[in-house]
């Protein structure tokens, strides 16, 4: 939606490469809104850009690193994480951020996924989840609900999906959330708050896919998912994550599930480092 | 000693140990990795050694993302590596294709063991080497070193970095299990500053910094991550800008550039050995721990009265191929020996063509050659 407004006027252009404009993505798709929520959450919480490093899978997502004027690196297929895992340790002043789609980090990428909350390793992963393969053209993927429809699963969805924030609440991750498309306040904030916690964070961004997922099941438009999240969607700051499952067209429990304190990588590193020292053999 | 800090002196270590003191002595001050067998002792190494120089081990929970992770602590400005046998080096291969596109300096070891697929975990092989030149997909040139000893492996894993940052390639040190497990002395020396190559840095400000603007040896200066260059980097065909660009204008810009600065600088890159070869018309080519036991056939054949000389490759891709076309002509056969079903020698009968003979001399992996079984098959080449 980015190229239908007028640039000049958004604090957050100063972080777009505006000679990329216009970008990609569909009309009525929430991955510019995550987007932007992101790029609002660095300008108003005052992080030195510079120190940012945000590093992408593939995907629609993906294609976010591109359009960033940050040092932005658009790598393989579910290996986010990873590189980003040694930026942060080869270099732990970085501020880094994950930004990537639900197939990406939680199907392909899914180990380390839950290996990175497992360490506590310092970094903000952004899970843009709409739900579906959209670059791929609506394939069925680890987050589509049962009976979802896709050119994958034309007779519904007969695999039980994940429920993201309740798997990384299993895994660890001391920062969890949820929000919508809708809930761009909520987003910012819970964005802005992650890039500042120690530790690893996790934030799931509810996302409309109008003409590929929502082609498929009823939803052809931005509207369409807009107003979905509006009847649907509930604020539970604090829900437990083993009862946020979503159901196609079901109720979507948003908020900020988890925020607990506890040592990181970084943390645990700088003791080694110590201990390292002492040792004379 | 102390082993708080670099090691300097002489000692009786293994060839994985070693390559871990290699690396520490070249400056790399990051490691990510996976335990396989028999590159584990790597892994180890690097465990102890790199909390106690400033750096960071880390265990991967896999080798796609150890591979990954090595990239990404590269462009976070560290010297980084990774070390795997045959199974892990598969899956490194993903990312390895990536650390080519976005020319990421960084270093892969392979102590490779016997082949296919499990293998034989705890035996020597040399199966990979085909593999680690055309391994991931795609059109590009890589660089691969074969080690014959415990110090050579050191020597090498520290020339493995300097041509990794000079070219922005990973550059693989393609070893076996004889190597990383035989211990032996080695000598590690003080390593001057001015012996270590790092990588070119960008030398405009960052409002004119392109990423993949290349100087003149096809190699463009590399920032890093968090300096303020504020650079972008994909894996997808891009321009010197660093942005994605879906032409085949682009695609032929990029990939000629890619393989080019590697084929152009070859001469730079390229390094074997020669023994006996000045009068030899029965030439043995071999690299790692077999050119160690082929050194031995030589001489017995030596003692028969026959002219046979060694050419061991040190530098395996790019492939030494204007040096094997010039003993083409010089020589009646090359006798290659490997520890798998013929690979490199397929590199050595392309390059000598019709001028000479070339005999694959094979071992299915389990053990080395003996001496004998290269010596029988230059006996029967210069009858």
């Amino acid at each position: 939606m980015i190229n239908n407004l007028n640039t000049e006027e958004l604090s957050i252009k100063r972080y777009l490469r505006q000679d990329r404009l216009p970008h990609m993505w569909c009309p009525g798709c929430g991955i510019g809104v995550a987007l932007d929520c992101f790029l609002r959450a660095i300008d108003r919480s005052g992080i030195d850009h510079n120190g940012i490093a945000m590093v992408c899978g593939i995907g629609c997502a993906g294609r976010a690193a591109g359009y960033v004027k940050l040092d932005s690196f658009h790598t393989t297929h579910g290996r986010a994480i990873p590189f980003a895992t040694g930026l942060k340790l080869a270099n732990p002043k970085l501020n880094v951020v994950v930004f990537s789609g639900d197939g990406d980090l939680a199907a392909i990428g899914g180990n380390h996924l839950i290996h990175a909350a497992r360490r506590n390793i310092d970094m903000t992963v952004i899970c843009v989840n709409n739900f579906n393969y959209g670059m791929t053209g609506s394939q069925a993927g680890p987050t589509t609900p049962l009976e979802a429809l896709t050119t994958t699963s034309r007779y519904g969805c007969f695999e039980y999906p994940f429920n993201l924030p309740y798997l990384l609440s299993a895994s660890g991750a001391p920062y969890i959330a949820r929000w919508t498309a809708l809930h761009v306040c909520q987003l910012e904030k819970s964005i802005a708050e992650a890039m500042v916690k120690p530790g690893f964070s996790f934030i799931e961004v509810i996302s409309p896919c109008p003409p590929i997922f929502g082609r498929m099941n009823k939803k052809p438009t931005g509207m369409d998912f807009m107003r979905y999240y509006q009847e649907k969607s509930t604020v539970q700051n604090g829900a437990d994550p083993k009862n946020v499952d979503i159901e196609l067209n079901g109720t979507i429990v948003v908020g900020k599930f988890v925020d607990k304190e506890c040592p990181t990588l970084l943390d645990k590193l700088s003791q080694v480092s110590d201990k390292a020292k002492e040792v004379k053999t | 000693m102390k082993q708080n800090k670099i090691m300097v002196g002489e000692f009786f270590v293994s060839g994985d140990v070693a390559c871990a003191e290699g690396a520490i002595s070249a400056g790399c001050r990051f490691f990510a990795g996976y335990p396989i067998t028999p590159a584990t002792e790597i892994a180890e190494r690097m465990s102890l050694r790199l909390p106690q120089v400033d750096g960071v081990y880390i265990q991967m929970e896999d080798e796609l993302a150890s591979m990954g992770a090595v990239l990404g602590a590269s462009w976070a400005g560290k010297k980084s590596m990774t070390a795997t046998s045959g199974p892990g080096f598969s899956l490194m291969m993903e990312n390895l294709g990536l650390g080519i596109m976005l020319e990421t300096p960084c270093v892969l070891v392979n102590i490779q063991r016997g082949d296919p697929s499990t293998g034989l975990p705890t035996m020597v092989g040399q199966g990979d080497m085909m593999q680690a030149r055309w391994g991931s997909h795609g059109s590009y040139e890589i660089i691969a070193l074969a080690p014959t000893s415990p110090q050579d492996i050191f020597d090498l894993t520290i020339m493995a970095f300097n041509l990794s940052e000079k070219y922005r390639v990973p550059v693989i040190i393609m070893s076996d299990e004889a190597v990383g497990h035989m211990s032996e002395k080695v000598i590690m020396p003080y390593m001057k500053q001015q012996s270590l190559t790092n990588r070119q840095r960008p030398r405009v400000n960052p409002e004119q910094y392109l990423p993949y603007k290349p100087d003149a040896n096809l190699v463009p200066p590399m920032a890093m991550a968090g300096e303020g260059y504020l650079f972008h980097v994909t894996g997808l065909t891009h321009d010197e800008r660093g942005y994605p660009v879906m032409t085949t204008e682009a695609q032929d810009h990029l990939v000629r550039r890619l393989v080019d600065k590697i084929r152009v600088n070859r001469d730079d890159i390229i390094k074997y050995k020669e023994i006996q070869i000045e009068d030899a018309d029965i030439i043995v080519c071999a690299y790692g721990i077999t050119a160690r036991i082929a050194q031995m056939a030589v001489k017995m054949a030596r003692e028969k009265g026959i002219r046979a000389g060694m050419l061991q490759l040190i530098t395996v891709w790019p492939f030494a191929e204007q040096k094997i076309r010039d003993l083409s002509s010089q020589a009646r056969a090359f006798i290659v020996p490997e520890i798998n079903y013929g690979q490199i020698v397929l590199e050595v009968e392309r390059c000598a063509g019709d001028r000479a003979k070339t005999v694959l001399v094979p071992n299915m992996g389990g053990k080395v050659h003996s001496p004998e079984i290269i010596l029988e098959a230059i006996q029967e080449a210069s009858r």
